[in-house]
């Protein structure tokens, strides 16, 4: 049988995002906000 | 209650509502499978962190300006925006993934740039005027051979037909060329090195 000499991928349970990445996304969500102005919209980003 | 029992779809519309929770459960939930689809196409941490972030954001923007459409596919259309950002990254880096040059083989060893730089080719041109000058200063017979040979590529046997010496009388006169031009070099601290 042919012998496959292509690298397997690496097994990584640990594939998950950082503490960081995650906390800094809700707080931009919390710093985030959609002001509706007739029909437009304007972000604002509130820290 | 359960956050499990919580559907997507909830989530979402208590997160529209104002519910800053409930996105937290949405990413704790979902964060691996997203996570390791990035990193199925990169191949390389530090991308897949800002690609993910960069999606979460997206899926923020949309969630908050109201512009999402609940179908009860939450995690497909955060996948598809992950996949479009994946996209675009290689777009931007206007190539499929990186050769990772991890390993003892470098391909670099092997492919070079051999196209000077601009410094280089300062450096270079530098070079050459100075043996210019350095020929200019030998006598005029052995200035001749040199200019024959270096320059016009011509063969000594050439060389002593167009002069009207013998070949050693050329060779001789070339060998002198070189050593006089390395004495001026010497005593001048000219350097020729690129």
């Amino acid at each position: 049988m042919a012998k496959i000499y292509s690298n397997p991928f690496p097994k990584n349970d640990n594939l998950k995002p950082k503490d960081e990445t995650i906390s800094h996304l809700l707080n931009y969500s919390k710093a985030l906000s959609v002001i509706n102005y007739n029909k437009l919209k304007f972000e604002a980003l509130l820290n | 209650m359960n956050k499990e029992l919580i559907q997507d779809a909830a989530l979402v519309s208590d997160y529209i509502n104002g519910n800053e929770n409930a996105l937290s459960i949405l990413i704790e939930r979902h964060k691996q499978k997203i996570y390791s689809f990035i990193y199925s196409k990169v191949y390389d941490r530090d991308i897949t962190e800002d690609v993910f972030q960069d999606t979460f954001i997206k899926v923020i923007r949309t969630l908050k300006r109201g512009k999402y459409n609940e179908e009860g596919k939450f995690l497909p259309w955060v996948m598809r925006i992950a996949h479009n950002l994946v996209i675009d990254h290689f777009r931007k880096n206007k190539r499929m993934p990186k050769f990772d040059n991890t390993g003892e083989f470098s391909i670099f060893s092997v492919l070079s740039d051999s196209s000077l730089n601009a410094e280089k080719t300062i450096i270079k041109n530098q070079v050459e005027s100075d043996v210019r000058r350095v020929i200019e200063e030998l006598p005029e017979d052995q200035k001749q051979v040199l200019l024959m040979r270096m320059y016009q590529d011509m063969s000594f046997k050439e060389i002593s037909e167009r002069t009207g010496v013998s070949i050693n009388t050329a060779l001789g006169r070339m060998r002198y060329a070189l050593i006089n031009m390395r004495k001026v070099i010497e005593q001048n601290n000219i350097i020729l090195t690129n």
